[in-house]
């Protein structure tokens, strides 16, 4: 019962944790190369998150040094994950890239069918 | 010059970062390689006076923007980075004049200016997960590294290798992401991403904050082993190495997983080894087991590897158990052991490769079978490639003894015999595969016209060749620089332990 109580209340890392494990799932158990990017692009999207769910506080305001308000949201994990969003941005953009030469060069994206006549071994 | 001293940190990474701006702007080859080489020939010379400066006052710091750290972004430069930056800037710079006729001959003239441009941008990544002193920031580095280094290996001539780098690419991103999560743990205990400050204030957290602190250490230790290619994270570099173009295979097999191997160091020696007591946990013996199971299983599969790019890879990873060896014993010779194999194995890849990439330009292959009776036509070639597996397998009076030589004293003073006999018994396997090649090419019949045809390359691949070879000699004699510098790095580090 205690530990569906915090469940609850932790929901949003419920549902992060679930992100996660669904991209991972997504990546492993596919056999598409573009699904593979969208698993990975979840996974990383759970990861965002992961560092903006501390980073809220229910009433805080911007940092700024003023005797009205005294309770702080640190904006400092939304500038983190803003460069991890480019990070992740590229690394999806450049995916795809190498996706669209793969079919241009195997004519298929699914690796069941590339790794039949190409396997290495 | 006394204005340029204070500032060689950022240097370091913003000289190949300019020069790959400026490559891709320029669209020409040879302009582009032109840029290339003057930004990789002027790094080895300020990662060697920051080397210079910390052995004769200490380490460095460098605050970004004059943001003060812990606020602001910190590059620190200390005796084991210096010695990482010394590596991987030397390695990039020796391997400059290979890659002119090899890019040439590999990648397709339009986009050589191109390659130049992620090549300078792979090696700034590289220098700035070295450099850097920030937990975040070295994620980026890593990122930038790491996305450069999958174009790099997409521009191999076969098919394949845009396989291996999608690949690559899926299984890198898993790690770096795993890293991040790591980091944001260790954020939300301690408010800051300064690898320093991160120490310090683990060092007093909370005893029930252990949890929290050893999933930060379970992310960032899979995040990082991905990236080393650590035994079972290993699936992606055999075919990476094996179909990236030849240029790219010598350096990134020098400086890649290097790099990666220095960010684990620094992460389980500088910033947990405070908080954590190793002792109690059974990271070492975990780091031991995988270390063994590399350096055994690897091994083996290259001896039954005709590609010899592939065997050379699996080879890696083999080698790469042996660094991870030291960091598991985790004693003084023992780690620096691992600190100097980081150098050592550098440099008799960096050759091996480069040998391969002037097989590659002669022959248009690399397999087994296509070089018998090569070494009569290529001897040049051939010798070198020869010294440098006397080198891999740690033949007295190479450079690969002598890492050998401090992992078995660190497997010693540990007290087991039965690691110094596996480091000694997977060296005889290194003997098998390396000997392969060596009966084929010096000891059987040229049997094809293209090997009847063949003469050593051009001087320009000639003589990078050549230099590591020496290197792999006289590094074996001469231990001041690699063995000194480990040494006194390792001492610092254990003196961080709890």
């Amino acid at each position: 019962m205690e530990a569906l109580r915090t469940l609850i209340e932790h929901y949003n890392y419920v549902v992060t944790i679930l992100l996660m494990v669904t991209g991972l799932y997504i990546m492993v158990a596919r056999s598409n190369m573009v699904k593979k990017l969208v698993g990975l692009a979840i996974f990383q999207t759970s990861v965002y998150l992961l560092y903006l769910e501390p980073a809220k506080i229910v009433g805080g305001t911007a940092p700024i040094l003023d005797p009205d308000y005294t309770v702080y949201s640190n904006p400092l994990p939304h500038v983190l994950i803003l460069t991890a969003i480019v990070v992740g941005v590229a690394t999806l953009a450049l995916g795809l890239a190498i996706v669209v030469r793969i079919n241009e060069a195997f004519g298929t994206v699914e690796e069941d069918q590339i790794f039949g006549p190409d396997r290495d071994r | 010059m006394s204005s340029v001293w204070p500032h060689l940190p950022i240097l370091q990474v913003v000289i190949p970062l300019m020069g790959a701006i400026l490559a891709a702007f320029t669209r020409r080859g040879a302009t582009a390689y032109a840029i290339a080489l003057a930004a990789s020939l002027a790094l080895p010379f300020v990662a060697g006076a920051m080397l210079w400066q910390v052995l004769s006052s200490g380490p460095i710091s460098y605050a970004i923007g004059g943001w003060e750290p812990p606020f602001g972004i910190e590059y620190r430069v200390d005796l084991l980075n210096g010695f990482v930056l010394l590596l991987v800037s030397t390695v990039g710079a020796v391997i400059m004049p290979f890659a002119y006729r090899s890019v040439g001959l590999e990648i397709d003239s339009g986009r050589q200016a191109w390659f130049y441009s992620v090549y300078l941008l792979c090696l700034a990544g590289l220098l700035g997960v070295t450099i850097t002193g920030d937990a975040f920031n070295a994620f980026v580095f890593l990122e930038i590294s790491s996305l450069a280094t999958y174009v790099l290996i997409a521009l191999g001539h076969d098919r394949r290798a845009l396989l291996a780098a999608y690949q690559y690419l899926i299984m890198g991103t898993v790690g770096a992401t795993f890293y991040v999560i790591g980091v944001g743990f260790l954020y939300l205990l301690t408010g800051t991403l300064n690898f320093v400050d991160i120490a310090a204030r683990l060092g007093d957290a909370p005893p029930d904050r252990i949890n929290a602190i050893l999933a930060a250490l379970a992310f960032v230790s899979a995040g990082v082993s991905l990236k080393l290619a650590l035994f079972p994270l290993h699936a992606w570099l055999p075919n990476a190495y094996a179909y990236a173009p030849s240029m790219v295979t010598a350096f990134l097999a020098a400086t890649a997983t290097k790099v990666a191997v220095y960010l684990l160091i620094r992460l389980f020696f500088s910033v947990f080894g405070q908080a954590v007591d190793f002792a109690a946990l059974p990271v070492g013996e975990i780091m031991l087991l995988l270390s063994i199971a590399a350096m055994f299983v690897a091994s083996i599969i290259a001896v039954f590897e005709t590609n010899l790019k592939r065997m050379f890879a699996y080879s890696s990873v083999a080698q790469i158990g042996y660094i991870t060896l030291g960091i598991g014993l985790a004693n003084q010779a023992g780690l620096t052991g691992s600190i100097v194999h980081l150098f050592n194995h550098a440099i008799v890849k960096a050759a091996l490769f480069a040998a391969l990439g002037c097989v590659f330009f002669r022959l248009g292959s690399v397999s087994l079978a296509d070089i018998s009776g090569l070494g009569r036509r290529m001897p040049v070639t051939l010798t070198a490639f020869t010294v440098a597996g006397l080198g891999l397998i740690g033949t007295p009076g190479t450079v690969g003894f002598i890492s050998k030589w401090y992992l078995a004293v660190g497997a010693l003073d540990n007290g087991s015999w039965l690691l110094v006999f596996l480091i000694v018994a997977s060296s005889l396997i290194a003997i098998v595969y390396v000997g392969r090649v060596v009966e084929v090419a010096w000891f059987r019949p040229a049997n094809s016209p293209a090997v009847a045809e063949a003469a050593d390359p051009p001087l320009s691949m000639l003589l990078p060749l050549i230099l590591l070879a020496l290197a792999t000699i006289y590094f074996g004699f001469d231990t001041r620089l690699t063995a000194g510098v480990a040494s006194m790095a390792a001492e610092m580090l254990i003196g961080g332990l709890r």
